[in-house]
């Protein structure tokens, strides 16, 4: 059936009971500055990855806190860890540890450890 | 024959510790590469070989760099290792000399006086008895140092000393016995006998007034070869496995053999080899500023010797290079550490005493990638040719000052270039290489390389020691890799920059990576020179500090760097300079906010010293409008 360009958008709230945010805690566990981001974008606004494709470590940071981790699970591959995020990052946050350690959950969720 | 019981426990542990080290050996000698293995043998029937044996002598036995780093305790193993090594040889020609017969078994050697306990009266024999006390209180001497730094390491100059586990305690108070009870064993039966010289004669005439000397002897010949041989069996599985191993490494190095970045039986040497003396532990910024006092290279080794899981602690880690530099057998520590990095999974303890004789051969399992490229989506770009690349780096699109300053100078000095990553460049691949991504580093690197090798140039400059080091090191390219003050200093010296005098006091940091890293040190410090008044400071060249701003740190916390950051920094600008020079962009922002002083790289100075060109050069028509590259 033609839509005509037009379709339902989908529910946008977030569900904390259907997220899963094993991901968060496993950082959180380990990277404790991961708790101070501000999400004021100022990784993402010096981002090396962010200046060829659309990668946004504020946008991902907030999804994997939401517990929403699709998105996350393919975009975290491209970011390069040059380390700029750290540098800018007026809160001190370890984000290329952050980085690391999603990177990480995501492998040892494959087989089921995390 | 001339024999006794109680030389047995020492027999079996000698015997014991010789076959082991051969077998050892062997096993090592087998787990080499087939190219190493060539070069251990051409190495040791080759040039190499006296080289070898004369490192041996100074640093296993003098330990000549322990003693030109800190005296007190250079000699507290100086005594231990020479002192105990010219008793066994002069001990074994007392007994072959004045024994029973020539070519005696060890034990006569070592329980000289207990079977000849009338020598050293008069004579020649006196004089040698005086020299053997000699040697023995060189020793004692040196282990009285040893006790005392037990409790408290200042004594020895160091500020820290290293955390023992059980089986090293046990073998430690074994070694610990065995020169005590030498000394008493020896002055009872000089007591009983009225001989001795000095220490063992004179004490065994005190002991002699008020003790029944002739049964206490015996005993105390026992102690003393049972501390003998305790250490010998326990040898193997603590950390005094490191005295058969050295010689091995100081031969397998003098062929030229390296860690290279695979585990192997290379990297299981230098593990075996390294004797926990701790001058890592005191040269590691991590544990003077930061306060850090568990993941040093001796404790990363320690846990890679008992088959712990060391992945916290190798990844916390400036990878500043500085105990590499200070280590005095000379192990190549944060190689070993970058192997380490790698290792994907944990590996199990080993309980089986046996195991741990032998332990299996270290194994590093790379992390498991699903094996789908994470940067195919970078765009394919096709640069212009041209004869020199300027690749900035990440980090210097972060202080614009030194991308402006550089193409200032590279405009004023008329080279063809191409300012590569203008607009924001791929990342070099070194950090992710630091964090152990080794196959998506790689991806990176083939990037770059394509985009190198398209632009048709013959020289690829940075700004960044980072870039420099894995351009230098993990590219294979047909350029010749610079950094920026390597280039500076080559246009200064052919003429085509022109520079002023600016009368400031400069210092120079030397960044780890271009410093230890890349072992770039001396062009710096020369174009320095071009342009303003260099001072020195405690900490040049090799001993430079690590700005705390490393990216090889992957778990520090923001207050940590800013620590180390402040104390380096304090350090540096003692002598007031007016500006703080360095030559990497992070160590000059990390520097920046850690300090008043004016903090520049060296391109800027340079930049500002440029000399307005009176005539003749043509200056192309975009000098000083550099464009802000959009999104960096």
């Amino acid at each position: 059936m033609d839509k005509f360009g037009f379709t339902i958008s989908k529910g946008r709230q977030i569900d904390y009971d259907a997220n899963n945010r094993h991901i968060a805690e496993y950082i959180f566990e380990r990277e404790t500055s991961f708790r101070l981001c501000i999400e004021c974008g100022c990784c993402s606004a010096t981002c090396t990855t962010g200046n060829f494709t659309r990668f946004s470590l504020r946008e991902l940071q907030i999804l994997i806190k939401r517990g929403e981790n699709d998105q996350v699970r393919e975009n975290i591959k491209k970011c390069m860890l040059c380390g700029k995020c750290t540098l800018v990052c007026p809160r001190g946050v370890n984000t290329r540890n952050v980085v690391t350690l999603a990177r990480e959950a995501f492998q040892k969720e494959v087989k089921n450890a995390v | 024959m001339q024999f006794d019981l109680f030389v047995i426990p020492f027999n079996i542990g000698l015997y014991f510790i010789l076959l082991y080290a051969v077998a050892r050996s062997v096993r090592w000698f087998m787990d080499l590469s087939r190219p190493d293995k060539l070069r251990l043998q051409r190495g040791f029937f080759g040039r190499s070989f006296g080289q070898s044996i004369r490192e041996i002598f100074l640093e296993s036995l003098i330990h000549r760099k322990i003693l030109k780093a800190n005296f007190r305790l250079g000699y507290m193993h100086m005594s231990l290792a020479f002192g105990w090594f010219l008793l066994i040889l002069f001990g074994t020609i007392e007994a072959d000399f004045f024994g029973e017969k020539h070519l005696n078994a060890p034990y006569k050697a070592i329980f000289f006086k207990f079977f000849n306990p009338d020598h050293g009266r008069f004579g020649f024999e006196a004089v040698y008895s005086f020299w053997m006390d000699f040697l023995l209180a060189f020793i004692l001497s040196g282990l009285l140092l040893a006790i005392i730094k037990r409790f408290s390491s200042k004594v020895v100059g160091m500020k820290k000393t290293t955390r023992l586990k059980p089986l090293d305690k046990v073998a430690l108070t074994s070694l610990w016995l065995i020169f005590p009870s030498r000394l008493i064993a020896e002055s009872l039966t000089s007591g009983a006998y009225e001989t001795g010289s000095f220490l063992t004669g004179s004490l065994g005439s005190l002991l002699a007034s008020f003790l029944p000397v002739h049964q206490l002897a015996y005993p105390f010949w026992w102690l003393y070869s049972l501390s003998l041989g305790t250490f010998f069996i326990l040898l193997p599985l603590t950390r005094y496995m490191h005295i058969p191993t050295e010689l091995f490494l100081i031969f397998a190095r003098n062929s030229g053999i390296k860690t290279g970045d695979q585990s192997g039986a290379f990297k299981e040497i230098q593990t075996y080899s390294c004797s926990s003396c701790g001058i890592c532990i005191d040269a590691c910024q991590l544990n003077f500023s930061a306060g850090i006092t568990n993941i040093q290279s001796a404790y990363l080794l320690k846990g890679i010797r008992n088959n712990e899981n060391v992945r916290d602690i190798a990844n916390n880690c400036l990878m500043c290079s500085r105990c590499d530099e200070k280590c005095p057998v000379g192990i190549e520590l944060t190689p070993i550490r970058m192997i380490n990095r790698r290792a994907g999974g944990t590996i199990g303890v080993e309980k089986n005493i046996l195991k741990k004789y032998f332990p299996d051969r270290q194994k590093i399992v790379p992390a498991k990638s699903n094996g789908q490229p994470a940067y195919d989506w970078l765009p394919v770009a096709e640069p212009e040719k041209t004869d020199v690349l300027y690749f900035a780096g990440c980090m210097t699109h972060l202080t614009p000052a030194i991308k402006n300053s550089m193409v200032k100078i590279l405009n004023a000095s008329g080279v063809r270039y191409n300012f590569i990553d203008e607009n924001g460049g791929v990342c070099c691949g070194r950090p992710l290489m630091l964090a152990g991504q080794d196959k998506e580093a790689r991806e990176l690197i083939n990037y770059n390389s394509q985009l190198i090798w398209k632009s048709g140039a013959h020289t690829l400059v940075t700004s960044c020691p980072i870039c420099y080091k894995i351009f230098k090191e993990s590219y294979y390219l047909d350029v010749e890799v610079l950094h920026h003050t390597q280039f500076i200093k080559m246009l200064i010296e052919d003429g085509s920059l022109k520079l002023n005098f600016l009368r400031r006091n400069v210092v120079y940091h030397t960044p780890c990576e271009l410093g230890r890293g890349s072992g770039v040190y001396s062009e710096p410090k020369e174009v320095l020179r071009y342009v303003a008044r260099l001072q020195k400071t405690d900490f040049d060249d090799e001993n430079s500090l690590c700005c705390g701003g490393s990216l090889g740190n992957m778990k520090i916390s923001y207050q940590k760097k800013s620590k180390i950051a402040h104390d380096a920094v304090l350090e540096l600008t003692k002598g007031n300079p007016d500006i703080l020079a360095t030559s990497c962009p992070l160590c000059k922002k990390t520097f920046a906010a850690a300090t008043k002083t004016k903090v520049a790289d060296i391109s800027e100075i340079v930049a500002e010293a440029i000399a307005l060109p009176k005539s003749g050069k043509k200056i192309p028509e975009k000098t000083f409008s550099v464009k802000e590259p959009a999104n960096a």
